[in-house]
Formats: C-alpha cells, structure tokens, sequence
C-alpha cells in the first residue's frame, strides 16, 4: 500500500534543544529556587497577607488552567466553570465538617470532590453538544447559576448546604497526622500555615502543568485542537467529536473539582456567594487575557489577575495620597474600574493574549526551519 | 473478482429536499475498486450535495447507499471515515492554526488509540505510537509533495499547498475512498498537472477516487468514468469520450435545446 515502501526518515527533531539544554537546567534550577523561597521573601517585604494572596493565585492558576483545556484546547466557551470549582469546594465541606459530622481523610475526599465534578462535567456537556459559540456559552452561563442558586436553597426541606450562611469549621487540608492548618516547624525554621498551603498548592499546580503540558502534545490534544479549529473537519476526519468534547468537559471539571476541595480545605468555609458569575469570568479572563491555549500564558494570566486588583487596592491610596495630599476615590471602588480599564488595553494591544501560543510554533520552526527554508529556495530556483 | 465485490460505492434512489427543493431525486450510481470516478454538473446540480450525503454530513431522506458491501443510512461523518471515506472541501477547512504536520498527524486519529492514560505516563506503547503517527504524517506530506517545513502553520501555505495539505490529511485516515470536492478550483496551469499527477499516483496505489471538479478538461483527461447531474438528477454517466457527445449534457452546459 501507499508509501510504506518510502524511505525511512529520519527521527523527528522537534525537541532537539542541545545547545541550550544547560542553559534551560540552570533556568530551571533558578524558577524552583525562587518558587519555593517566594513564602518568606513575600512574607519579609510585603507581609503576611501577601502569601495567602499567592495561595489564591495558585488555586486560580489551577482553575485556569482546567478552564483552558475546555476553552482554550476544545474551543468550547465555557461561562459556568466556577460551577465546577462550587462543586469540588462543596463536596469537600459536606464530606469534612461538622455539618454531617462526617471527617474523610484527604486522600479520599479531594478525589471524590474531583469525580463528582467530573461527572456534573459530563451533565453539562451532554446536552450543549450541538451548540456552538454563543449558544453553547448561554447555557453554560445557566449551568453556572443553576449549580448556585442550588447550593443556596438546599437547606430546605432536607439541609444539605446549610443555605447561604454557608458550611462553616471546614477541617483543614490534612496529609495522615500533618496538618496545614497549624504551624510546624523543620530544620528550625517556622513554616506557618500559609506557607504550607502554598507549597501544597505548588505541588498541585505543577501536577496541572504537567497534566496539561501531556495532554497538549498528545492524540487526545491534537483532537480537542481539531474541533477548536473545525468541527466540521475534525469529524470528517474521523474525530467522534461528541465523546471528545465530553472528555474535554470532563478534564476541566476534574480540575475545578480539585481545586475546590482544596480552595475548601484552606479557607474553613464555604458559601455560595464565592461562586458567582464574576468568578466564572474572572476565570475566563485569565485564560483570554494570558493566551488562550498556552500553559504558560494561562499561568500569567492567573498571576497578573489575582494580583493587580490586590496590588491596586493596597496601592491605590497611598499613591492618590502622595498625589493629591487626600484620598480622593475609595480605593475599593478605583481598583475595579483601574482592573477593568487595564483589561481592555490589554486586549486592544494584544488580542491574542499577553503571551499566545503561536509564539511556540514560531520558535519551533525557527529551529529547523530556516534551514530547510534557505535549501527550498534552492530547490525552487533549480527547477 | 465478482461483479457485486468489484464495486465499492453503490447508491440506489438517493433523494434529498431542502424544503421544498428537491437537491437530489433517484440518483443512482455506483463506484467500481480503482477507478477515479467524476462528478460534473452546472452550478447548483446538487454536486456537493450528494458529497454531503455520501460523508454523512447529510443524512438522505429517500434510497439506499451501500460502501464496501455495508448500507448505511444514518450515519455521523465519523462512522463513515472509520469506515474509510475520506474527504476534502470544496472551500478548504484546514485546521488552520495548526501545523501542517499536525494537520496531517489528526487523521491518524482514528487509525490510532491512545488515550488519556497514554497520553499522562507516556509509556512505551503511546511513545511508539506517536512516532509512527509521525512518521506517516511526514511521509504523507513529502507524497503530496509538500516541501515547506512540517511546522509550517496550515494557514501560511500557499493555495495548492493547502488544497495538498487536505488530500494528505484525508489519506491518513486510510481510505479506501477517497472523495474530492473541486480539488482543482483555483489552481494555475502547473498546479493541475501537478494535482492530476497525484491523484494518478493515488489511484496506483489502490485508493478509488470520487472527483468534483469543474475543469472538464481535467475531469476528461483523468476520469475513468463520469457521471453529470443537473437539477439533482443524474442525466448521464460513462466514460468520458461518451459523456461529452451526449446531447443532454451539452443542452445541460449550454441552456435550451441539445444542437
């Protein structure tokens, strides 16, 4: 048959780095170091306050990242993940709190967080597909809402959610007898209860990168790209684009779940009102604004978008102080329409993203491109 | 080889409406192993119509459409390139913010198996499975004739390259079908000869092919046998020699009355 009786090639030289590879180690060596130094220097010249905003920036990352292989891998415009996120967070606070009085351990209740949202996943995206766009997009808006308003009324005829006060004395996330909750101490440095959840938090981050770097580069990925880029193609050529589409849901649920279980974990409580809508697009917003479908735009994205309204909400007095002398606008009020103005700058002078995930491609060809382009001309003015 | 195993492609009274109109109505005909078979017809014939049905894009509403010995009425466009239809499109639908190698390598997807659990550990079986994807999609893009770099984005290749890139994702998939839809249009001079050149080359090795065009001179030089359709009718079918000759295809091309 065609072209098994071709010549065989030569191996693929995508990931040939080896002039660079010391330099990548040394990068690599120096981003683990800051990353696991980042607590303290924090803690020392911005104070306490600022970790736990890092813990946050983890949890979103994670949750931008899911939200990325949904949207940013398959195309689908998903505005309801933070159900997701509600789902994994309740799971966790009704299976570890005094409301049942049930205590699971950990290692089994982050998983059954992440099942069930896994499976509220495949129930939400049984039925949007057949839409596309801005239809797919409205009903994901009203799974969002739905998952809500659910968690807000079911305390009544049977009290599953408590309602909106909420479920209170969540138990800490806990490893066999370890506890982030409390402070500990190693190799006589103290390690509080930030700090632990940071590195927890860390750790999970990294297994999403890791999770979404596999899969990116994989038949899986190759086929959520294919519908991103045509559907119709996509199944012509063979892609069942429904259970693909269905996996896409189900792996970004998965993510969201976890990070709930772990956003419930650290704070000891949860509400409905942490799951709106505004959190659903805050999520978006760090997919789009940081390049949709690149890991490492996503990850800026979740960085810049938990840490510029904090940023301005600190900074916005002071520097109006300094200024004027008074305090003219309350920061509070300034820092969302700052936020929202930088968004749209952003997106005026980027609209790919701040760092899209063309940008990869190019290198790539550069590598063993410009070689082969300089041959091609060669080829072409011979003929 | 028996006359019913010799025939890849049969439909039977295949009717199609829009509405009120009728883009198809009793068209019959059937696809021998080997040959490449034309489909011509004025604009509007219900050419890329009947495309549609036979790549379940769309699903008939009247007769019957046997592939390779098995009927298939209902049928997701999926089902039937697992099957081994393979197509392209009449308006290009490249996967064009990925590479022409990735292009290529996502028609192997349903020749290949790997899922998620592969894809996490990396182990030895998808590792050797992504190379061969590879390797095929490297080969399928040098058979095309496709010279540019593999990590070329589908939509910085030019017009026949991309129109290439197509016929080479489609060939990925192992076809025993292989259906083009105006494979040609907006081809120069060179570009056609250089297509009719591959599609001979395809045939070589094995694949039949369904061709649209609507350069007759194409059609006429490559087609082992053509069929015309007018009004969603098919009004003639035979080697090319015949068809051009027949009166009603003429009238057809030329308005009004057969000369």
């Amino acid at each position: 048959m065609l072209g098994y009786a071709m010549k065989p090639l030569t191996q693929p030289t995508k990931f040939a780095l080896q002039p660079g590879k010391r330099n990548a180690w040394l990068a690599f060596a120096a981003l683990a170091i800051v990353l696991l130094a980042l607590p303290f220097a924090t803690d020392a010249l911005l104070g306490r306050g600022w970790v736990r905003i890092a813990d946050f920036a983890l949890l979103y990352i994670m949750l931008a990242l899911g939200l990325n292989i949904v949207v940013g891998y398959a195309g689908l415009l998903d505005l309801g993940y933070v159900a997701f996120f509600a789902v994994g967070a309740y799971c966790y606070a009704l299976l570890g709190s005094p409301q049942f009085g049930l205590h699971f351990p950990l290692w089994a209740v982050l998983p059954l967080g992440a099942l069930f949202a896994c499976v509220f996943g495949v129930l939400l995206g049984a039925p949007t597909l057949r839409l596309r766009g801005d239809y797919l997009a409205i009903v994901t808006l009203g799974f969002g809402e739905i998952i809500r308003i659910f968690l807000n009324n079911l305390n009544a005829p049977f009290n599953l959610t408590n309602g909106p006060q909420g479920i209170n004395m969540i138990d800490p996330l806990r490893i066999g007898g370890f506890s982030f909750g409390s402070t500990h101490e190693f190799f006589g440095i103290t390690f509080p209860s930030v700090h632990l959840h940071y590195y927890l938090f860390l750790a999970f981050t990294l297994g999403v990168i890791f999770v979404s770097l596999r899969l990116q580069d994989s038949r899986i990925g190759r086929a959520w790209m294919a519908i991103r880029e045509d559907e119709v193609a996509a199944e012509a050529m063979g892609i069942n684009t429904r259970n693909i589409k269905l996996l896409a849901f189900a792996m970004g649920a998965t993510f969201g779940g976890a990070a709930g279980g772990l956003f419930a974990g650290f704070q000891g409580f949860v509400s409905p009102e942490s799951f709106g809508l505004t959190e659903s697009v805050m999520i978006l917003c760090m997919v789009v604004l940081g390049g949709m479908g690149n890991i490492g735009g996503v990850v800026l994205g979740g960085v810049l978008l938990v840490l510029l309204p904090e940023a301005l909400r600190n900074g916005a007095g002071p520097m109006q102080q300094a200024l004027f002398g008074k305090t003219l606008v309350d920061p509070e009020s300034l820092r969302m329409l700052l936020f929202g103005l930088a968004l749209i700058v952003v997106m005026l002078v980027r609209p790919a993203g701040l760092w899209p995930s063309t940008q990869r491609r190019r290198e790539l060809i550069a590598e063993d491109g410009v070689a082969q382009q300089e041959q091609d001309t060669v080829y072409d003015s011979s003929k | 080889m028996t006359a019913a195993n010799n025939i890849l492609l049969e439909l039977s009274g295949v009717g199609k409406r829009f509405g009120g109109l009728a883009a198809l109505s009793d068209v019959a005909l059937h696809i021998r192993r080997g040959e490449i078979y034309g489909l011509i017809g004025p604009n509007g014939a219900g050419k890329t119509t009947l495309f549609n049905v036979v790549t379940g894009l769309y699903q008939l509403d009247e007769g019957t459409f046997t592939f390779d010995g098995i009927a298939y009425s209902r049928c997701k466009p999926h089902v039937l390139a697992q099957a081994g239809i393979a197509r392209t499109f009449q308006n290009i639908r490249l996967f064009a913010n990925m590479s022409a190698l990735e292009n290529v390598m996502v028609g192997r997807h349903l020749r290949t198996r790997s899922g998620i659990w592969g894809a996490l550990t990396r182990n030895a079986a998808a590792r050797a499975e992504e190379r061969a994807i590879e390797q095929r999609a490297r080969e399928l893009l040098r058979y095309v004739g496709i010279a540019r770099p593999p990590q070329t984005l589908a939509k910085h290749l030019s017009y026949g390259e991309q129109r290439r890139l197509e016929i080479a994702r489609a060939l990925a998939t192992e076809p025993k079908l292989l259906a083009l839809d105006e494979p040609a249009a907006g081809m120069n001079a060179t570009e056609t000869e250089n297509l009719k050149a591959l599609l001979q080359t395809i045939r070589s090795d094995g694949i039949t092919v369904l061709l649209i065009e609507h350069d007759v001179k194409l059609i006429m030089g490559l087609c082992d046998r053509v069929a015309v359709l007018d009004y969603g009718k098919k009004i003639a079918e035979g080697v090319p020699e015949e068809v051009r000759r027949n009166p009603a295809v003429i009238a057809a091309y030329l308005g009004g009355e057969a000369a």
